[in-house]
């Protein structure tokens, strides 16, 4: 795994669940990591591609935030290689974005290509996580999530 | 036969499709996370599995047919049935696919159809075995026993 610099706004009020929304192409990959997150104590909301996470986190064009309301994203955690959009395109697409921008984004991705991690981690992505994802790779994450901003 | 046999049975099973390499450790991982709260979380996942199996080895198969043949449109399809055979530890499925993606980017249309035939022969035994294995698994619940779980 590989970590990109701590960023202030992680801060999560204690007692609060963490929501997180995950991006992947791949119904057994989300299907997993829907659950590796709930075990987290994790709330999870999943999407199949760049521009649904899109307008679920509010920022397609003219979108309104189609979440509950009240339900902030906490975490953002996508898969790289998506048709369309690729994770690498979401993550600048929030990070670009005045709303999202310091919600944290963490690239999954089955290939361990150096120039690849380094683009992404550049563009501001928290962490870099190999697939396939185990429980360990979660818990590491949700607690950093947890703890930052201490 | 009595539960004791039948656990006995499905533990070696089990321990024979991991020693044989058509299973590795992330599909441990899986088992590991069916608990009360999803408690076919195993089935589940392979269900999927299967049926994003089947989709692309269909599309292999016809995309090979093309002529042309559209190897990057292959390759695209190889990446995926890598990436969840690897996620569900379907580990000879997954070497296959590596092999046949490199088949993929040499352009190689005979290496791709042996590939395809190696995945396809691969993909059934597999599927095969794991239903069996559930099956087996059915069996002791209904007799009020409690699945075997590794070590």
């Amino acid at each position: 795994m590989a970590s990109g610099s701590t960023s202030s706004n992680w801060v999560m009020e204690s007692g609060d669940i963490p929501h997180v929304l995950a991006v992947d192409d791949s119904l057994v990959d989300r299907k997993l990591v829907e659950k590796l997150l709930r075990n987290s104590c994790c709330k999870v909301t999943t999407a199949e591609n760049g521009p649904k996470a899109l307008e679920l986190l509010g920022l397609s064009s003219g979108g309104q935030n189609t979440l509950n309301g009240r339900s902030k994203v906490n975490l953002v955690i996508t898969d790289y290689c998506m048709p369309g959009m690729t994770g690498y395109e979401l993550l600048k697409k929030i990070k670009q974005s005045s709303v999202m921008k310091e919600v944290p984004v963490v690239i999954m991705s089955s290939e361990n290509i150096p120039t690849r991690v380094n683009k992404c981690l550049e563009e501001g992505a928290q962490m870099f996580i190999l697939k396939p994802l185990k429980q360990s790779d979660v818990k590491q994450l949700t607690c950093q999530l947890m703890n930052l901003g201490r | 036969m009595d539960q004791l046999q039948l656990q006995r049975e499905l533990r070696d099973y089990e321990a024979a499709m991991f020693q044989q390499g058509f299973l590795d450790d992330q599909f441990s991982q899986l088992q590991k996370l069916q608990d009360d709260s999803s408690p076919d979380f195993v089935i589940e996942v392979m269900t999927m599995f299967f049926d994003d199996s089947e989709k692309l080895l269909n599309n292999m198969s016809r995309a090979l047919e093309q002529i042309p043949v559209n190897f990057k449109q292959i390759d695209a399809y190889v990446h995926q049935q890598k990436g969840s055979s690897a996620s569900v530890g379907a580990a000879r499925v997954k070497n296959i696919c590596a092999t046949f993606r490199s088949f993929c980017e040499a352009q190689n249309r005979d290496g791709c159809v042996s590939c395809l035939q190696q995945l396809q022969k691969e993909y059934s035994q597999l599927k095969k075995n794991l239903k069996y294995l559930f099956r087996k698994q059915q069996e002791i619940k209904g007799g009020g026993g409690a699945i075997p779980t590794g070590e």
